[in-house]
C-alpha cells in the first residue's frame, strides 16, 4: 500500500526532470506560458510591421537623388509638403472624403441594423450573412461593379436614357468625388453594421419599455434612449470606416478621375512612376499622424459615452 | 358596485400568442385604491394580464377599462398607468435624478418644479441625497426604490408592478414588503402587484386572484383564499393543506355528513347545494386546526387516533407528521409551542388528533 503511494507521487518529479529547464519555466510561471502563447503574433507584428515602419520614418528624412538615396539627415521632404498646396489639398480631400463615407455609410447602416436587431425575431444570423453577402466577392470586383453601375454607357445612364428621362449621359456619375463616395459606402458597409448591430442588440428590451411606460412615443424614445445606448457602436463603426478609407488608393484610381484622386494615389505614385521614395515615406507618416490624430478623439469619445453609458 | 369598486374593469379578456391561449375568458373587477395581487406558478398567465394593462399587449377579444375609459385603442405611452419592471429597468445612462425625472419631460415644468419633485420623491423612498448616483452604484433594493419613484412621481392611477421583489434577498425583500405596503397606503394609488410568492401575496394584498393555465381559480381576500379555497388547487397552492378523500352520506339544513378516510364520520356546517349524497369528495384541514392530545379527548370535536412519525421544533411552532390509519400520507400538523398544554411528543408515539369540523372545507375532486 505504501509502496504504491510512494510510486505515484515520485510519478510527476520524474517528468518534470525530463522535461528539462524551459519546461519547469512554462510549469511555473503563468506569465512565461503568456508570452509563449503571444510569440507567433509578436514576431509578425515587429518583423512585418514594425520594422517596415521604422524604414519608413527614417527614409522620410532622406533625399531621392537620381535612382539612389541620399541619406543625409533633412527635413526638405516634410517642408515641401507644407510648401505645395497640392500635397496639403489632396490631404483635405481624402479626409473630406472619407468623412462623407462614413457619414453616409452610418447612416445608411443604422436602419439595417436597427431592423435586424429590433424587428427581426427568427434566423437573425441568416440576416447579418446577407448583409455581408457583398464581401463575399473581392474588393476589386466590387469597385469595378460600380464602374458597370455607374459608367458613361452604364446600368443608370442607360435605363435613364431608355426612359426618356435624360438626352445625354449623365458624366458626374463617373471619374468624380460622388462616385468614389458612392462605391466606398458600399464597399465598407459590413463594417459598420456589424458594431451597429451589436450595440443596438445589447439593449435591454425592457429598457424601452420603460421609456414608453414613462410616457414617450417611438421618435422621442429612440432619442433619448436608443440613440445614447448604441452610440459606442455608431463611434466604432465610424472609426472601422474612417481609418482605412482615408488612405484608400484603389476606388479612387479607377473611379475617382481627377477630381476624386485622393492622398493615396499619391503616394502609390511616389512609390512607383515618380520613383521618390522618401517623399512617398514623408507623405505616409503625415496621413498616418493625421489618422492617428482624429482617431485619438474618436477614441477619447467613446470612452467618455461609454462612461456615460455605463 | 360602485364605479369606485370598478376602477379597473377586465371584461372577458382573451388572449392568444399564435395558437396558445394566454388567457382564457378572464374578468376581473379591481377597487380605486386597492392593493391587487395576481398570483401564480410562471406560465399562469398573469404577466401577460398586467402587460395588457400597461398596454404592451392587447387582448386578442374582450376590453379593459379604467376608471370608466376604454383602453383598448389607447397606445401605453398614453395610458394612465405606469409599471415597475421585474428587473426595474433602470436607464444606465442617466442618474438617479433624470432616471426619476424621465416621465416628468412630457409635462414642461421649470428645472427647479422638477427639482423638487425629484427630491420629494427620494425623501418618500428613503434615498434623499441619492440624486447625482449613477445606476450602476445602486444595490438592487435602491434600484427597486427608484424604479418606484419613476413611476410614482407621474401620479398614475394605477400602479402595475411585475415581480418587483423577486430578485431581492429574503431579508430585503421582507422588509420592501412593509415599505411597499406603507408606501401605497401613503399614495393612495391603485396597486396591480403580480407574484408567484403565495406568503408575499397574503402579506401585501387587500385582495388577490389566484391564477392557473390562464384562468382565475379563485378571486378573494387573503383569509377567504386561505380559509375557504374553492379547489384542491387553490387549497394546495396556498399554504400546506391536508386532504382527505371523503363521501357524502348526506345533507340537510345544518351542512354536510362526510365519511372521510382517516377522520371518520364528520358534520360539517356550512356547503349546502353544492353537493348531493354519495358525491365522492376531499374534504381539506389545515395543519393548525389539528391539535395533539395524549389521551382520547371528550366532547363533540372529530378525533382520531395516530402515530407520529416525525417531529420538527422550529421554535414557534412545532411541526408533526402523523399517520392514520387508512390515509396514505402523513397528516401535517403545526401546534404553537407553550400555549399551555404540557404533552410532550416524540417520534413514534401514539397521539390523539382532534379538530374542529367547522374549519374543515369540502372541496370536489379533480
Amino acid at each position: 500500500m505504501s509502496d504504491q503511494t510512494l510510486q505515484t507521487r515520485s510519478a510527476p518529479v520524474a517528468t518534470q526532470a525530463t522535461a528539462g529547464r524551459f519546461g519547469r519555466l512554462m510549469q511555473r510561471s503563468e506569465a512565461a506560458r503568456g508570452y509563449a502563447l503571444l510569440a507567433p503574433s509578436l514576431i509578425f507584428l515587429g518583423v512585418l510591421i514594425l520594422v517596415p515602419f521604422g524604414i519608413l520614418l527614417v527614409m522620410s528624412f532622406w533625399t531621392a537623388s537620381g535612382f539612389g538615396f541620399d541619406t543625409g539627415f533633412t527635413t526638405a521632404n516634410y517642408q515641401k509638403f507644407f510648401e505645395r498646396p497640392i500635397y496639403t489639398a489632396l490631404l483635405n480631400r481624402s479626409l473630406f472624403i472619407s468623412g462623407m463615407v462614413t457619414v453616409f455609410t452610418v447612416l445608411l447602416c443604422y436602419p439595417m441594423a436597427y431592423y435586424v436587431a429590433f424587428h427581426v425575431h427568427r434566423h437573425k444570423m441568416l440576416w447579418i450573412v446577407l448583409m455581408t453577402l457583398p464581401f463575399w466577392t473581392s474588393y476589386l470586383l466590387r469597385v469595378f461593379a460600380w464602374k458597370v453601375v455607374l459608367g458613361y454607357e452604364g446600368v443608370i445612364n442607360s435605363a435613364l436614357m431608355n426612359m426618356g428621362l435624360i438626352e445625354a449621359p449623365l458624366e458626374f456619375l463617373l471619374y468624380s468625388q460622388q462616385a468614389v463616395i458612392i462605391t466606398l459606402a458600399h464597399a465598407w458597409a459590413a463594417f459598420a453594421i456589424l458594431p451597429l448591430y451589436v450595440s443596438l442588440e445589447k439593449i435591454d428590451k425592457s429598457l424601452l419599455e420603460a421609456a414608453t411606460d414613462l410616457g414617450d412615443g417611438p421618435v422621442r424614445r429612440f432619442f433619448r434612449i436608443t440613440l445614447p445606448l448604441s452610440l459606442p457602436g455608431v463611434i466604432s463603426a465610424s472609426l472601422l470606416i474612417f481609418i482605412p478609407t482615408t488612405g484608400d488608393y484603389i476606388t479612387p484610381a479607377l473611379l475617382g478621375g481627377p477630381d476624386g484622386a485622393m492622398i493615396g494615389n499619391l503616394i502609390q505614385k511616389q512609390f512607383g512612376p515618380i520613383n521618390n521614395w522618401p517623399m512617398g515615406a514623408a507623405l505616409s507618416i503625415i496621413l498616418m499622424l493625421c489618422i492617428a490624430t482624429i482617431s485619438l478623439v474618436f477614441i477619447l469619445l467613446t470612452l467618455f459615452v461609454r462612461k456615460r453609458v455605463s | 358596485m360602485t364605479p369606485q369598486d370598478r376602477f379597473i374593469s377586465i371584461r372577458n379578456v382573451d388572449k392568444y400568442f399564435g395558437s396558445f391561449q394566454a388567457i382564457s375568458d378572464v374578468s376581473i373587477d379591481i377597487g380605486h385604491g386597492e392593493f391587487f395581487s395576481l398570483l401564480g406558478s410562471s406560465g399562469c398567465g398573469k404577466t401577460t394580464l398586467l402587460r395588457m394593462l400597461a398596454g404592451f399587449e392587447n387582448p386578442s377579444s374582450g376590453g379593459i377599462f379604467i376608471d370608466g375609459q376604454p383602453m383598448t385603442d389607447v397606445p401605453p405611452h398614453l395610458r394612465p398607468v405606469n409599471m415597475v419592471f421585474q428587473n426595474y429597468a433602470i436607464f444606465p445612462h442617466l442618474n438617479v435624478r433624470d432616471n426619476i425625472a424621465y416621465g416628468l419631460r412630457r409635462q414642461k415644468l421649470s428645472g427647479a418644479k422638477v427639482n423638487g419633485m425629484v427630491g420629494e420623491m427620494l425623501d418618500l423612498i428613503k434615498l434623499p441625497g441619492y440624486g447625482n448616483r449613477k445606476a450602476n452604484e445602486l444595490s438592487g433594493g435602491q434600484r427597486q426604490r427608484v424604479a418606484l419613484a419613476r413611476a410614482l412621481i407621474l401620479r398614475p392611477k394605477v400602479l402595475l408592478l411585475d415581480e418587483p421583489l423577486g430578485a431581492l434577498d429574503k431579508q430585503l425583500r421582507e422588509q420592501m414588503q412593509l415599505e411597499l405596503r406603507e408606501l401605497q397606503r401613503t399614495v393612495g394609488i391603485t396597486f396591480v402587484f403580480v407574484t408567484h410568492d403565495q406568503e408575499e401575496a397574503l402579506t401585501l394584498s387587500d385582495r388577490i386572484a389566484v391564477m392557473s393555465r390562464g384562468e382565475v381559480l379563485q378571486l378573494d381576500t387573503p383569509t377567504g383564499l386561505y380559509e375557504r379555497p374553492v379547489s384542491r388547487e387553490v387549497a394546495s397552492f396556498i399554504g400546506t393543506m391536508n386532504f382527505f378523500d371523503g363521501r357524502v352520506t348526506g345533507s340537510d339544513a345544518a351542512g354536510l355528513t362526510v365519511d372521510a378516510a382517516g377522520l371518520g364520520t364528520l358534520h360539517i356546517p356550512g356547503p349546502k347545494g353544492a353537493f348531493t349524497d354519495g358525491d365522492t369528495v376531499h374534504v381539506a384541514l389545515r395543519p393548525e386546526r389539528f391539535e395533539l392530545a395524549g389521551e382520547a379527548p371528550a366532547g363533540e370535536s372529530g378525533h382520531a387516533r395516530g402515530v407520529v412519525r416525525n417531529a420538527a421544533y422550529l421554535g414557534e411552532r412545532s411541526h408533526y407528521y402523523v399517520e392514520l390509519e387508512g390515509v396514505e400520507a402523513p397528516v401535517a400538523v403545526s401546534a404553537q409551542n407553550g400555549s399551555g398544554s404540557s404533552f410532550s411528543v416524540s417520534e413514534g408515539s401514539p397521539v390523539w388528533l382532534k379538530w374542529h369540523n367547522e374549519a374543515a372545507v369540502v372541496l370536489r375532486p379533480e
